[in-house]
């Protein structure tokens, strides 16, 4: 049977405050063990909460970037859970009045098509400290430092139907969130997670099959991996007649492979109620109008200005535009170096291949804008050529060196002297008769084995344009 | 609103509570008598009334996003049953 998947997103950012949501313990990631905290993060019987007002502006400011209706009435909630994590028995969030509801965005999938996707809430809450596995006593230990640190969940609508668009997804979100500053979205630390939701339906079914919930992915590939894994198994079990269980999830990226936490039905019962330590949060029009007028320039908005004013292809522009770190690299790079096609071209293909292959986010790229763009100046000067222009890249990084000392230091200068090219192309058109029958035989080839032999025996360094005009008037 | 024995179980697995037999019945009764307390504030008629999350005529209690220093860790860690000085110690539970 044929069967339609459905996939809604939970993503959890951790917003870039200096303090935590209800105290002032300092947000910053790591430090020594349980030195981030005080009473009220730990849940000391007594403390009383009061919220960050830097966690409502950045939550309203991440649901004006999303497309959302701010609520002008909101209030938080206590939800009930015993967990060690978490330190109170219960976490604050948002029941029924969350601070954003009602967006959504476009995302662009690889075969340029656009699809809209719903965005059902955003609401805040407090994250949960960490359990480290004591290898000494094989017990559980507790840091109580990220207890406390604001959170907002960006809940979506069930509109996503792949792992790609999943991902999309999530990539538009985490570039939408950087672009204005909430979150440093930082998904190695944690401090961008997601949950999927996934359920399939045969084609045709209206009602949506039973779906479970894979919680805690915290990369790109993990997302990605853990839906197919998770299509394939439901699709297993329907097929064999069996009966998908409405579960909680964990995914283990190492080993490729899903496993189930608990079941839904014990845990699902939080008894939430009004948080009675902290009161209702009201927003004026002149507030929210305020936050609206103040946010930074968001990526459809750069991505059409590379359209129309850089000439860039629009899924190039997409693609650029869709992390601000890349974006920023973008612009810092085409500044320096006064060519923004080139810039673009090698984002495209090396830039983007090597944050891939070394799992790295682009502002954690091993070399700065200035020194790429010397790299794309040397090439446009003609000192060296465009191949030697791969070698020097890859050079730059292994060595982390600046692109002239390396061009200096191994003599990879391009030779554009006519005369000294010329001795080489005579010499090798002499060693070739054989090629030069094939050509005037009509295989173009030919011509291409004999520019290629010249730029060997140039050991690459060759003007290739100038090569390849003395080997044709050879050939005429 | 009736309260059950099976409710008071049902609270009591999810706060992780062990009661005995007394004391499942124990409080049985005192919820009870709590939930039925509280109905009468059902009857009161609000119907001219907005509606509101929170007793008191207040809101946007905020507080500025500026540091302030943490506590000291030991200070904390006499709090905990069990602590090697630096983290909370607990029998071994799932971590991801």
């Amino acid at each position: 049977m044929e069967y339609e998947v459905i996939i809604g997103l939970e993503v959890h950012a951790e917003l870039s405050t200096k303090t935590k949501i209800y105290c002032g313990c300092t947000t910053e990631f790591g430090g020594d063990p349980n030195t981030h905290c005080c009473p009220v993060c730990t849940g000391m019987p007594g403390a009383l909460p009061v919220l960050n007002e830097k966690v409502v502006e950045y939550a309203v400011k991440a649901g004006l970037a999303t497309d959302c209706k701010i609520t002008k009435n909101s209030k938080q909630d206590r939800k009930n859970y015993f967990y060690p994590d978490t330190p109170r028995a219960y976490q604050i969030s948002q029941f029924d009045l969350p601070l954003c509801v009602g967006g959504g965005f476009d995302i662009t999938l690889k075969d340029g098509s656009t699809k809209h996707i719903g965005i059902t809430r955003i609401h805040i809450e407090d994250d949960a400290g960490k359990l480290n596995h004591d290898s000494y006593t094989g017990g559980t230990l507790v840091d109580l430092n990220r207890a406390g640190v604001p959170l907002i969940e960006i809940v979506s609508e069930p509109d996503m139907r792949s792992a790609e668009e999943a991902v999309a997804y999530v990539e538009k979100l985490k570039g939408i969130l950087e672009y204005i500053g909430v979150s440093d979205c930082k998904m190695q630390e944690g401090s961008l997670r997601a949950d999927v939701n996934l359920s399939l339906r045969p084609v045709g079914q209206e009602k949506f099959g039973t779906r479970t919930e894979t919680k805690n992915l915290n990369s790109f590939r993990a997302i990605e991996h853990s839906i197919n894994y998770e299509i394939q198994r439901q699709k297993e079990v329907l097929e064999a007649g069996g009966e998908i269980f409405q579960e909680t999830r964990r995914w283990d990226e190492l080993e490729g492979k899903g496993f189930v936490m608990r079941s839904k039905e014990d845990a699902d019962d939080y008894r939430y109620f009004p948080e009675p330590d902290l009161m209702p949060i009201k927003l004026t029009d002149e507030y929210i109008a305020n936050i609206k007028e103040n946010l930074p320039e968001l990526p459809e908005v750069r991505k059409q200005r590379y359209i129309q004013e850089l000439n860039l292809p629009e899924y190039d522009a997409g693609i650029i535009t869709t992390s601000k770190a890349l974006s920023d690299f973008f612009e810092d790079a085409s500044k320096e170096c006064g060519n923004p096609k080139a810039v673009s071209n090698w984002i495209m293909t090396d830039i983007i291949r090597i944050a891939r292959e070394n799992d790295i986010d682009y502002k954690d790229l091993p070399f700065t804008a200035k020194r790429f763009a010397s790299l794309i100046k040397l090439i446009d000067s003609g000192t060296i050529s465009n191949s030697i222009g791969k070698k020097v890249f890859e050079e730059m990084i292994s060595e982390n060196k600046e692109p002239d000392e390396i061009v200096k230091e191994k003599g990879l200068m391009q030779i554009s002297d006519e005369s000294a090219i010329k001795e080489v192309v005579d010499r090798i058109v002499a060693a070739n008769p054989q090629s030069i029958a094939d050509y005037k035989a009509g295989k173009d080839r030919a011509l291409g084995f004999l520019v290629g032999q010249c730029m060997k025996e140039l050991k690459g360094k060759g003007n290739p344009q100038i090569i390849n005009k003395l080997v044709l008037e050879h050939l005429q | 609103m009736d309260i059950t024995r099976k409710d008071v179980e049902h609270i009591a697995t999810l706060s992780m509570l062990n009661l005995n037999e007394e004391e499942i019945e124990g409080y049985t009764k005192d919820l009870q008598n709590i939930v039925s307390f509280a109905e009468q504030i059902q009857e009161v008629n609000t119907e001219n009334v907005a509606e509101s999350a929170f007793a008191l005529d207040a809101y946007n209690v905020f507080r500025k996003d500026e540091v302030k220093e943490s506590f000291n860790r030991d200070l904390l860690m006499q709090n905990a049953p069990s602590s090697n000085g630096v983290q909370y110690q607990l029998p071994p539970v799932i971590v991801d």
